[in-house]
């Protein structure tokens, strides 16, 4: 979406529009409750809360004491407690426990609930049955989408894949729509619209109905942004389920990024204590690197320490003027990108100290071959010793679900015994991780039919087509092949080499997976904008799954300048990796969008 | 709740769910639009203060003055005095203590509350706190008559509209099923889950089950959405009968096993995993789960023989490498690590041997060997090791050797049961086998096998 590498890089909206207004609302539902009061925080809430707001504008607001929300008895002495909570279920339970305590201690406080980013009526619901219903008052605050950067926007709710994807719950669709409702109140229409995926388009359908109940307000606005493109993660679970290796990536894999910053322990820090620290475009060392190929980092950072010790080294020698100058204007400066460098330098050596202890370079040889098709016997031989030694259960997983959609499902005998092994090695109740992986179509066993020759599979094909309305819906991820080979194939995504990809100077978004995979979330969009529409992609879309589910929306509108017309903003249903915006950064600079 | 007409009246027009005035149109987005001109002509008040978090870091390393240090701040101090409390507030809150008092007076908010009284530069709060400020939101199904109802000839269309924009909106209209199922459908045709979900609260309360599911059973999208609200509420009873319904009886078993996660005590969590064991899982299932209830049974005698041993004081191993925690819902792999590290070299008659566990669970030769040599060598028994790899290495090389003779001399030299073993039963050489019973261990797997080769029936033997 956002490329400020470029110089001619067009200007990205003002997003922190979106965290201005996300303070006002709140405040205003703060004042909805008058009067001295303590707030309880759900955990979850908390990292997004702080980006927007502090503590300072709280207390204005007449917030007296803070706490999490958790599952013990609430301390707070305050007359009125106010709850900022997510829709669900367990938080309900918490907030009706303790209004129930309160009646039953004879003690009347006024309770406030402000949901975020909407309350549900199945909260509302349990309200109701506990019997405090009407006791507590509700209300909403639609805070869904944080700018994280600022070519970056997050709903923040990491449950949106497992509602949707695994359990088929539909309630984020509206919270989705009225975001992107909400982006085109701001930013003006999107003269152009892509999408593919079931979620994609029912929140696109959506989205539109409610700008048609909204009549006119987006009307006559100037577009700011002149694409958008809705893609749903169960289009590429493939990209999603590879190791990282650009540096932002290998942050998150190693640390975790939450909320756009990350928690630096004492071996990064060189300490005895953590640090959270912000990642974005405003941490000008981090910026240069955020997208580099892992290989370059250790280069670039150390050719910048080696010019920062020369800038300090500029004070030799210098008279009294020329001091105060430097101390007065550059010293702090140089002191930020000290610290900034120290930081990377040490995140680095971590990442360096665990990868080799974990063998990262078979991993990923591991990976690439099967993202290539090639020594699947190898392959599934390194998962099962992966498993064997107890290393990550997670790493364990992400590598049997990447051999399953490679191959459209594991052959029954493997899987089987990778199962087995998984459960015997990281505990029995696995098997319910199984039931789940399988249903959302992660982790599968092939089908006898599956190995059959061409002519006899799409004989099969139309006898579970014909079956496949009286399959229980929970298996119909099954019917759902994959197909990854003959769509790598179709779009090209491992990438020709003739010698040494060189990975300082990347030529295409393969570079994000070491030259190996270009991935195939970005390569449907690049194609996708360059054929400003699905013609051509017949056949990848049928092998997609995705026959009905691909869309196009394009008005003639003369207003959109051709400023806003390289202007992209991708929506990802379900989630993204640091590779896949890194590559679209790429993709950016590369076309100039 | 016996509220006058003119408290109701004031209750719609304060209350941010406005459900029964007809004037809802100024809603979300015109306060929106309202915000974003606020925003815009206070750009220059708004002091962007919390953005150079960077520098300002508390020793917990949260940013100074964030949200989540102030939290972690009132918990660690939820005991201390209050003026302590008050220093703490003075100290790091400064900023706080040199606004003006009335901070609302000329808050951003009081720009929204333009809205119903245009002009007016009193804030929200002040202009509400004459009036019973209590705000209620919207319920479900509330029993007709209890307020005047204004939504009595509401579309099927108009109610979804309203549901899906969180206001209220009795469904009791929607009587006969065809009424209650073209509602359900207008609200899955919107896409909108909670819509779906909210119409399914109503339906599961108006209509008995067997009505319900036959209805759901034929409508997927809401049939999942049933599911998915039955699971997050705990109605684990309907749950299991709407499976059974389906006959959907693997998810059926995979739901009650689910439960044994809830239950904290071994004894009754090994009870529980027992009625699992007869469930209608998979025949690859069965297995897992009763060796789920087997393993359990085996942690709970190791446990507490172990506890006892330990406590005693009296072994060794015991003594010098003190348990970490208890084997008490570990894996397979762990608990072997376990026994290899407490129990190596127990006779495969007790529970706790690692040659138990592994003839138990089937564990295969490749797994169990890793587990051993990194237990073994953890304990620095580099005997054990020795042995170990000797023969998992030497094993393979000699039975590379292609001349039988110097293959079982080899073998025999280097105690390469397996190899001695096979070879002889290659050789039909039934003599040689049974001399060699006498060179392995009393009880160990290796004379089992050789045992087993003995009284088979297959093998013709040449002596």
């Amino acid at each position: 979406m956002a490329f400020p590498h470029r110089p001619d890089a067009p200007e990205l909206p003002d997003f922190s529009m979106l965290k201005r207004l996300a303070r006002d609302q709140l405040i205003y539902l703060l004042e909805q409750l008058p009067g001295k009061k303590d707030l309880f925080i759900e955990a979850d809430l908390m990292s997004p809360l702080d980006r927007i707001a502090n503590v300072s504008i709280l207390k204005q607001h007449e917030v007296d004491k803070l706490y999490k929300v958790e599952n013990k008895p609430a301390l707070s002495s305050s007359e009125q407690l106010c709850f900022l909570v997510r829709p669900r279920i367990k938080n309900m339970r918490y907030i009706a426990s303790l209004v129930n305590a309160d009646k039953m201690a004879g003690r009347t406080r006024k309770y406030k609930v402000i949901f975020s980013p909407q309350k549900f009526y199945a909260c509302e619901m349990v309200l109701e049955e506990e019997g405090v219903y009407g006791d507590v008052s509700c209300d909403e605050w639609a805070f869904s989408l944080l700018p994280l950067d600022v070519d970056l926007l997050s709903m923040e709710l990491p449950e949106f894949f497992r509602d949707y994807f695994l359990e088929g719950d539909q309630r984020w669709i509206n919270t989705l729509a009225q975001a992107l409702h909400l982006l085109s109140t701001l930013y003006g229409p999107f003269p152009n619209c892509y999408g593919i995926g079931r979620c994609a388009k029912m929140s696109y359908e959506l989205w539109k109905r409610l700008e048609e109940e909204e009549d006119g307000e987006t009307k006559g606005r100037r577009p700011e942004i002149g694409h958008i493109f809705l893609l749903d993660r169960d289009v590429d679970f493939v990209t999603a389920l590879c190791s990282q290796v650009v540096y932002e990536g290998l942050v998150d894999d190693t640390f975790r990024i939450k909320c756009g910053s990350v928690d630096f322990g004492p071996e990064v820090t060189s300490s005895d204590k953590s640090l959270k620290v912000l990642l974005n475009a405003e941490d000008k060392v981090f910026n240069e690197i955020r997208n580099e190929h892992f290989s370059n980092v250790f280069g670039f950072l150390s050719q910048k320490a080696r010019n920062l010790q020369a800038q300090y080294d500029r004070r030799r020698g210098m008279d009294i003027k020329q001091m105060k100058n430097f101390v007065s204007q550059e010293l702090k400066g140089l002191k930020q990108e000290h610290r900034l460098l120290s930081l990377h330098i040490g995140a680095c050596e971590s990442i360096m100290k665990k990868k080799t202890k974990q063998d990262f370079q078979e991993l990923i040889k591991t990976e690439h071959a099967l993202l290539e098709g090639f020594n699947i016997r190898e392959s599934t031989n390194y998962i099962e010793e992966h498993i064997d030694r107890q290393v990550s259960p997670i790493e364990s997983l992400r590598l049997m679900c990447l051999l399953s959609i490679t191959e459209n499902g594991l052959i029954p005998k493997d899987y089987r015994s990778l199962k087995t092994q998984y459960l015997q090695s990281y505990g029995p109740e696995h098997l319910l991780t199984f039931f789940n992986l399988r249903r959302a179509g992660l982790l599968t066993e092939q089908a006898p039919g599956d190995t059959l020759t061409a002519v006899e599979s799409k004989v099969s094909k139309l006898v579970t087509d014909k079956a496949a309305g009286k399959i229980t819906d929970a298996f119909s991820s099954l019917a759902k092949r994959s197909n990854f080979r003959a769509i790598s194939k179709k779009l090209n995504l491992i990438p020709r080499v003739d010698g040494e990809y060189d990975l300082k100077v990347p030529r295409d978004m393969a570079y994000v997976f070491s030259g190996a995979y270009v991935p195939l979330s970005c390569r449907i969009i690049e194609q996708v904008l360059e054929r400003r529409g699905w013609q051509g992609l017949d056949e990848v879309v049928r092998l997609l799954n995705c026959s009905e589910l691909a869309f196009t929306d394009m008005t003639k509108d003369d207003k959109a300048s051709s400023e806003s017309l390289r202007l992209i903003l991708v929506v990802f249903l379900g989630g993204c990796t640091f590779s896949e915006i890194s590559a679209l950064r790429f993709l950016g600079r590369e076309k100039g969008k | 709740m016996n509220r006058t007409k003119g408290d109701e009246e004031e209750y719609w027009n304060s209350s941010k769910f406005k459900a029964f005035t007809f004037d809802d149109e100024d809603d979300e987005l015109s306060q929106l639009k309202e915000s974003k001109r606020a925003v815009n002509s206070l750009r220059d008040f708004v002091d962007d203060d919390d953005e150079d978090d960077l520098e300002r870091v508390s020793w917990t390393g949260e940013p100074v003055g964030s949200i989540s240090w102030s939290i972690k701040e009132t918990a660690g101090n939820s005991g201390s005095s209050h003026e302590r409390e008050q220093l703490k507030n003075r100290n790091s809150f400064s900023t706080y203590a040199q606004l003006p008092k009335p901070a609302s007076t000329y808050s951003l908010s009081s720009f929204f509350r333009g809205r119903t009284r245009p002009g007016s530069f009193q804030s929200l709060s002040d202009a509400l706190s004459d009036t019973p400020a209590k705000s209620y939101a919207p319920e479900l199904g509330r029993p007709k008559g209890e307020y005047r109802d204004y939504s009595n000839d509401w579309s099927p269309s108009d109610t979804v509209r309203r549901l899906r924009k969180g206001k209220v909106c009795s469904l009791e209209r929607f009587r006969s099923l065809q009424d209650k199922i073209q509602l359900l459908e207008e609200a899955v045709s919107m896409h909108d889950g909670n819509v779906i979900t909210a119409v399914l609260i109503f339906l599961k309360r108006t209509l008995s089950k067997e009505i319900l599911f036959r209805e759901l059973e034929v409508r997927q999208v809401a049939l999942r959405h049933l599911i998915h609200f039955l699971k997050e509420i705990g109605d684990q009873k309907l749950l299991l009968d709407l499976f059974r319904f389906l006959d959907r009886t693997e998810e059926l078993a995979l739901s009650h096993y689910r439960e044994h996660l809830n239950i904290q005590d071994p004894e009754k969590r090994k009870e529980f995993l027992k009625t699992c064991i007869g469930l209608p899982f998979s025949a690859e299932d069965s297995a897992h789960i009763q060796d789920h209830y087997t393993l359990l049974e085996r942690q709970i005698i190791i446990e507490a023989n172990d506890r006892h041993l330990e406590l005693a004081g009296q072994t060794e191993v015991f003594r010098k490498h003190p348990r970490k925690a208890s084997i008490l819902n570990m894996p397979l792999v762990t608990t072997l690590f376990y026994s290899c590290f407490y129990h190596y070299t127990e006779a495969e008659g007790t529970f706790s041997s690692p040659v138990n566990l592994k003839k138990t669970f089937k564990i295969p030769d490749k797994q169990y060997v890793l587990t051993a040599l990194a237990a073994r060598a953890k304990l620095r028994a580099w005997h054990d090791v020795d042995a170990l790899f000797t023969t998992k290495v030497l094993q393979e090389y000699v039975n590379l050797v292609e001349d039988v003779d110097t293959k079982l001399n080899l073998a025999t030299k280097f105690k390469c049961h397996d190899v001695v073993i096979d070879t002889c039963r290659d050789l039909k050489d039934r003599q040689q086998l049974l001399a060699y019973r006498s060179k392995v261990d009393k009880g160990s797997a290796e004379e089992e096998k050789i045992d087993a080769l003995l009284n088979s029936s297959q093998i013709r033997w040449k002596n």
